[in-house]
This record gives C-alpha cells, sequence and structure tokens, in this order.
C-alpha cells in the first residue's frame, strides 16, 4: 500500500466487536483480569491501552520500523531513548539541534554522568573524529531546525554503526510522509507529535519508532517504568490529525515553495534557507533521501530589530513556538525555541540573532506572500525610524 | 447485573452489561460516527451513531439498571427527551394533561412547538388527583407529571394519578428529575415513562447535558428510538461516557445532598427575613404525608420566599459569594436561581402568580461544600442585600 492509503487503510479497532471506523477512547486507568493470575492484552493504561496501541501499530507502519511507541511530548520521547544509556556513555549530537534537546543533553544528562558533544554533522571527517569509545547514540536532525542544514542520514548511519553507537534521527520536520531514516539506516526515529503529526497544534505528544526487538523491548520497558506514554485522548486526536497528514504537508509545502521563492527574490531579506530552492546547498542531498523539502523555512532579516518588527507585523503569521500546524506561525528562534540553548554551546554554533523561522500553513499562498510583503515594508520602516535608538535590545523574555 | 442488587451497587455495575473485547475496566468511549459492516446489510449492531453508539447503550443500560427497567432511551438533552416523547405518542388532535408547576422548558415546548402542531393541552393542579381526571378528553393521550414540582416542590400523588391515567387507557411519564430512582421510583408507582434530565444529579457533576425515558414498555421504547433516530435526538458519545463515570456516586452524592439539603432548610426557616421555606423534609411542608409515602428521601432542592419584594431577592442573589448564580441543578457545586427572573422568566408574571411562585421565591440546588459555608454565604448575602437588619427590626418591633 502507498503511503497516502496507509494513513488511512487500517483496522481502526483491532478485535472490536462492532467495528467503528474510529479507533474507540479507552479513557480507563485499568483494565479486568478474566483471572486472579492471568493478565489479557492490557491491565494497567501507564503499560498499554488500546488507543495508544492503534496508534503505535500506525507509526510504526509509517516510519517503517518495527515497533512504535507514543508518548506524552516530543521532549518525552527523546528522553526515553536517552535513558538507554549509562553513567559514562556519550552522545555525539550535530551542532544545530532543537533548543529543548540540547537543554535535555546538557542540563539533565551531564546529572547522570551522561556527556554530550556537539560537531557540525554536515561536516562528516571532522564529525567522525569527534566519536569516542564510549559514544553511544549520534543524534541528529536533517533538515535542522532551524537552519534547514541537510545532513546524509545514510553517511552518519554508517559512521555509528562503524563505531558500535546508534543513529537517532528526529524526523518531526519532515514526517514519515517526506523522509524514513530507518529506511536510510537509522537505528531509532523520533517525533514531537505535536508537529505534522498532529497538524492541528491540539496535541502535544511524542513517538519513537525502532527497528530491533532488543530495543523495542527497552523502550516498551522505559515507558512503563517511567510513565511517560501518551494519554487515550491524545492518541485519539493524533490519529485523527494523521489522516489528512499527506493532505496538509502536500498544500503546506506548496505554499512554502512559493514563499521562499518570494523572499529569495526580495532585497529587503537577506539570506534564506530552504532546501526546496534549487541553489541551496544539501538540495540535492535532500533529493537523495527524502520526497520535498516540508514547509518550514528561515530566512536572515537586516538586523535583529528588523526581524522582531517583521514577526510582529506579520498578521496572518502567528507568532508562536511549535511548527508544523495548519496555522502559518513566525518566530525568531534565537530568543524563543532555541533561547533553551546554553550559552556555551550557543556561542559554538551558528544561530544568527536576526534569523525569522517561518512554519507555513494551509491557507492561500497569495495571502500569505502579501502578508509577509507587508510586515517586510513595515519593517523597513521602523528600522529606518529607529536608527536613531542604538540601545534597541530584543526581548529576551519572548516566550 | 441482577436487578436484586442494592441501587447503590447498581448504579456501579450497570453500565457494565456490555463489556468491551479489551476487558477495559471503564467502557470505552467510541468517538465515531459510523461503524463498518461485514457485508452488505450485515453489522455488528451498529451503523451509524445518530442512532445507536456502544457509549451511549452502556449508558442506557446503566440508567435502565436504576429504573428497573430494560436499557433506557438517551438523549441529547432532557428537553431532547421530553420532545421525542411528546412527538413519539401525540399526533395532531390530541390532547396532553400536564402538571401546573412545571418545568418552564416544558411548557414552552408546548406552547411553542406542540400547540401549532395541533396538540393541545390542559395544565392542570395535578397535586389533587382528582383534577386529572376531571381534564380527561376524549382525545387524551398523555399524562405528563413533575414530582416534585419546580421550583415549590409541589407533590403528585404518583400512584393515584396511575390508577386513573390506568383506568383511562392513558399513558402516564412521571418528570423524576429532581429525585432521581434513587429516591423516588414512579414506575413503581404505577407510571408508563420514567424522564430525567440526565444534566442533573444523573451526571451531577455540571460537566454535560442529557436525557432519558425509561419504560417497561418495548413497544414504546422502539417507538422513542425509532423518533430519536428520524429527529436525530441521541445522546452524543463523550457526553454518554461522562455521564456513565458521574452515574456511579448518585447515591452516594443523593445521601449528601439530602443531609445538606435538610440542614439549610432548617436554617432558613429559623430565619426572620424567610416567609416561607419549600421543603418535602421540613414538618411545615404542607404534603409531607404524601413525601414520605412516595419518596424515600426529602432530595436536594430547597425554595423559599423572602419576606421582601423582588428587588431585595435579586440583591440576595447578587451578594452570594460561595453559591453560583446559575441555572441547573442537581451538581457538586450549590446553585442559587431566581424563578421568576429565569428558569420561569418566559411565563409571566400573571402565570407565575396562578402557580405561586412569587416575585421574591428562590430556589437553591445544594450542593456538596460543607453546610455551614452554605450557610454562612447565605447570611451574608442576606445581611448584603439588607433584609436580615430589616427583619431584625420588625422582630424588635413585635417585641
Amino acid at each position: 500500500m502507498k503511503f497516502a492509503s496507509q494513513l488511512v487503510q487500517y483496522d481502526a479497532a483491532p478485535g472490536d466487536r462492532y467495528r467503528p471506523t474510529a479507533t474507540p477512547i479507552y479513557q480507563t486507568a485499568t483494565f479486568e483480569q478474566e483471572q486472579a493470575d492471568r493478565f489479557g492484552d492490557f491491565d494497567y493504561s501507564r503499560s498499554g491501552n488500546p488507543t495508544r496501541k492503534v496508534l503505535e501499530e500506525l507509526m510504526a507502519k509509517l516510519e517503517g520500523g518495527q515497533r512504535g511507541f507514543a508518548f506524552a511530548s516530543g521532549m518525552a520521547a527523546i528522553t526515553a531513548v536517552t535513558r538507554t544509556l549509562r553513567a559514562g556513555d556519550e552522545i555525539l549530537a550535530d551542532s544545530d539541534l532543537y533548543g529543548g534537546t540540547c537543554r535535555l543533553f546538557t542540563r539533565v544528562l551531564e546529572r547522570s554522568g551522561i556527556t554530550a558533544r556537539y560537531a557540525d554533522a554536515g561536516e562528516l571527517a571532522s564529525f567522525a573524529a569527534k566519536i569516542t569509545p564510549p559514544t553511544r547514540i549520534i543524534y541528529a536532525e536533517s533538515p535542522t531546525n532551524p537552519l534547514l542544514r541537510v545532513l546524509d542520514l545514510r553517511a552518519l548511519a554508517e559512521l555509528a554503526h562503524a563505531n558500535n553507537a546508534l543513529l537517532v534521527v528526529d524526523n518531526s520536520l519532515m514526517s514519515p510522509y517526506l523522509q524514513r531514516p530507518l529506511e536510510l539506516g537509522a537505528d531509532i526515529v523520533l517525533h514531537s507529535a505535536t508537529k505534522f503529526l498532529c497538524g492541528h497544534a491540539d496535541v502535544t505528544g511524542g513517538i519513537v519508532v525502532v527497528n530491533d526487538a532488543k530495543l523495542a523491548d527497552d523502550i516498551a520497558f522505559l515507558q512503563n517504568a517511567e510513565g511517560n506514554a501518551l494519554a487515550p485522548f491524545d492518541c485519539f486526536l493524533l490519529q485523527r490529525g494523521l489522516k489528512t497528514l499527506k493532505l496538509r504537508v502536500d498544500a503546506q509545502q506548496r505554499n512554502a515553495q512559493a514563499i521562499a521563492e518570494f523572499l529569495a527574490a526580495d532585497p529587503r531579506v537577506d539570506r534564506v534557507f530552504y532546501p526546496g530552492l534549487a541553489r541551496q546547498l544539501g538540495s540535492q542531498l535532500l533529493q537523495g533521501q527524502a520526497s520535498g523539502a516540508g514547509s518550514v523555512l528561515s530566512f536572515t532579516a537586516r538586523s535583529v530589530e528588523a526581524a522582531k518588527a517583521i514577526a510582529e507585523n506579520a498578521k496572518m503569521f502567528q507568532i508562536c513556538v511549535s511548527f508544523g500546524s495548519i496555522h502559518s506561525t513566525i518566530s525568531l528562534p534565537g530568543c524563543m525555541s532555541h533561547a533553551s540553548v546554553p550559552p556555551e554551546i550557543a556561542a559554538t554554533r551558528e544561530l544568527p540573532p536576526e534569523l525569522v523561522r517561518i512554519s507555513v500553513g494551509i491557507e492561500d499562498s497569495d495571502d500569505l506572500i502579501a502578508d509577509l510583503d507587508q510586515a517586510l515594508a513595515s519593517a523597513s520602516c521602523e528600522q529606518a525610524e529607529k536608527l536613531e535608538s542604538p540601545n534597541f535590545d530584543v526581548d529576551r523574555n519572548f516566550v | 447485573m441482577v436487578s436484586s442488587h442494592d441501587i447503590a451497587t447498581l448504579a456501579i455495575h450497570g453500565g457494565r452489561t456490555l463489556d468491551s473485547h479489551a476487558s477495559s475496566l471503564i467502557f470505552p468511549l467510541y468517538q465515531t460516527g459510523t461503524f463498518v459492516h461485514d457485508a452488505v446489510g450485515v453489522d455488528r449492531g451498529f451503523s451509524y451513531s445518530r442512532v445507536s453508539n456502544p457509549t451511549v447503550n452502556a449508558l442506557e443500560s446503566a440508567i435502565g439498571a436504576l429504573e428497573g427497567t430494560p436499557p433506557a432511551v438517551c438523549f441529547r438533552t432532557g428537553l431532547a427527551a421530553e420532545s421525542t416523547l411528546f412527538f413519539s405518542v401525540l399526533k395532531a388532535g390530541d390532547h396532553a394533561i400536564l402538571s401546573k408547576v412545571l418545568y418552564g422548558g416544558t411548557i414552552r415546548l408546548f406552547r411553542e412547538i406542540l400547540e401549532p402542531f395541533g396538540v393541545t393541552a390542559s395544565f392542570v393542579d395535578t397535586s389533587e388527583a382528582a383534577n386529572v381526571e376531571a381534564a380527561i378528553r376524549p382525545e387524551t393521550r398523555l399524562v405528563f407529571v413533575e414530582s416534585p414540582g419546580n421550583p415549590i416542590l409541589t407533590l403528585t400523588d404518583i400512584a393515584a394519578v396511575a390508577e386513573i391515567t390506568k383506568r383511562h387507557w392513558l399513558l402516564l411519564a412521571v418528570d423524576n428529575t429532581f429525585l432521581t430512582p434513587v429516591l423516588q421510583r414512579p414506575l413503581e408507582l404505577g407510571a408508563d415513562i420514567s424522564v430525567l434530565s440526565t444534566t442533573k444529579y444523573i451526571d451531577g457533576h455540571n460537566a454535560t447535558v442529557g436525557g432519558s425515558l425509561a419504560t417497561h414498555n418495548a413497544e414504546l421504547a422502539e417507538r422513542f428510538r425509532l423518533i430519536r433516530k428520524t429527529l436525530g435526538s441521541i445522546q452524543a458519545p463523550f457526553e454518554a461516557w461522562l455521564t456513565l463515570q458521574g452515574i456511579k456516586t448518585l447515591p452516594a452524592r443523593l445521601r449528601l445532598h439530602c443531609e445538606n439539603a435538610q440542614r439549610i432548610a432548617e436554617w432558613l426557616e429559623a430565619h426572620p427575613a424567610v416567609a416561607r421555606v419549600y421543603y418535602p423534609g421540613l414538618a411545615s411542608f404542607p404534603q409531607r404525608e404524601l413525601a414520605q409515602r412516595q419518596q424515600r428521601a426529602p432530595g436536594g432542592m430547597v425554595s423559599f420566599e423572602l419576606d421582601a419584594p423582588y428587588e431585595t431577592a435579586i440583591a440576595v442573589l447578587n451578594s452570594v459569594q460561595l453559591c453560583s448564580r446559575a441555572e441547573s441543578l442537581g451538581g457538586l457545586e450549590t446553585l442559587i436561581t431566581h424563578p421568576a427572573s429565569t428558569t420561569h422568566a418566559d411565563l409571566g408574571i400573571e402565570t407565575r402568580a396562578r402557580l405561586g411562585i412569587s416575585e421574591g421565591l428562590i430556589r437553591i440546588s445544594v450542593g456538596l461544600e460543607s453546610p455551614a459555608d452554605i450557610i454562612a454565604d447565605l447570611a451574608q448575602a442576606f445581611a448584603a442585600a439588607g433584609c436580615a437588619a430589616r427583619a431584625q427590626g420588625a422582630a424588635n418591633e413585635i417585641r
């Protein structure tokens, strides 16, 4: 079955006596045992829940993996994966990483004696040189957030396996519709399901899919042991959202391409980062491992002040963190989604403060472009006025 | 479920007659519009959620267990239950007899919808059963009684009315919303149909709106389902699911509602600013003997008249701090209403006067807060509205 069919054609309620078309919401904490010493398929919703099981099996299939797991958030999913490590182990991560992941690796895992190190995974030779004997996980997003750098996932998988490590890929920006990292050799793919998988910004959730039975057992053990599984009602909403994943991503991507082309031709914009633009570094690489460039893109304004003015003057782009929903959103990663990057790490990575990230929704592309056009125009005017006040500072408490 | 079980047991286990395949302790929420057919014309008992839904069925079993009947028929609201009842048994040219003291929405349903369709109605004082017999015409089909009546808790002798309706081959429906089958058994007293607004004590948490009809008459129940399907007035799965959880504590809640209501009624009766208290648990209640014969307990609703005009009643309502000014009743929170300006406002002052609903009447749905706190709130509201002081003055004059 092709991907679009897989999103819709599955048994919504395996074994259910009434054959509903939508999966029942098992809003229950516990399950009856038929016998005192024997459990059925389910005993307690932290361990397993029928609504969650349908979602987890669907996600495993969509990512081309053996088993899927749904967590209460993307960070809970990432945390579960890092729980497979022990003190002394190391993570080698690409340097352009979501701020929350960076915070987990640096501020939390280091307390457990796990070291995270960062390097540009786009420079394979120097990245490989950073691998040490205790390196157990190579961690990457591709395309990266927010600079949309494309990493060679096949090469990273080979590198990981040659060094007895696992490749973990955060696929939130692409979704399995556009990219399936397990098929490229990754060992674990994970998602903030809050983004494209849900698509409607009404669920906070995370997904982990693995391709190895032993690893699956470990994640299942951790999901139950730590109690971070996704709630039944959220599982239902996520399944509902997934049914239109292809439709949404197709529409969003079409809009994003038009907007990227508009921005690339606009003199008020400095640089545009979107691998769907043919001349972008990484666009060739992307074509070899993904079927589209997605709908998140970023660009640098002429100054921090201008970036802030663009975000505030855009009317159809809501200022918010997160991405991937059917609503267009705009953010300044430097002071929003990536403000949690520890300063010592931030100093080593390229994150221009005048960077503006937009997540393109399913609105009409003409409307979106007209809105960005007027936001850029207002920003230019404001900037001209503010040239006389050089102490203007970005509000650091933006989120 | 064994119908000989005590009602406290039935409340918890009555909805579990339909077990799901996963042995979930809590019946699942079938949030689905439609069901898959095994073959053309072959379904597994469910086809479309406007017709029936497993979660709604579970609620119907639970209410049926309480009523001592086969599964009840559940509706989107209490009024949807009533309108389905009326459209099921009345046609143009037919006549119905209703209690004079009646929920305003039922009266409006007749005046605005049924009467223009050619159904006529007589509103009689059913507290005298003989009045029912006197109102019977050749075209009379249905007698609809509310006991206790809203808002002054006028009782109707259900057994006496049932004796009349049986003799004349009429259907008797009793709105048992104020007491529920836990405190009053209309069907055992001879009624044909028990009507509930499940919004009230059945749910008990002010979280849903809903209604139900229960009957021993299988043909009639089938008719209700047919008309419900035709009108599209079925309960929603999520509302049914929430109601199912609420129903489990119904007997326990009602015990406490009655205990608190008794305390508050006694306090009100002793208060100099209160002219009259309507509560079947007071010795002063005019139909006390009937209440003791017909009801298992006096219930959680208390009405009283201030020795003060309309404005003072409004001032008392505007001064409460703990009690909430809200329509509806039967929930955990104490709600206070002024029938003349809310539930019975549509009737006009003359009709209200005829029904004994004075302009200073206040109705309290006594909640499960500490009765001392509810009393303290009423006392301060009386004082703030100036009625305590004036009453004190009046008392002094008498001395």
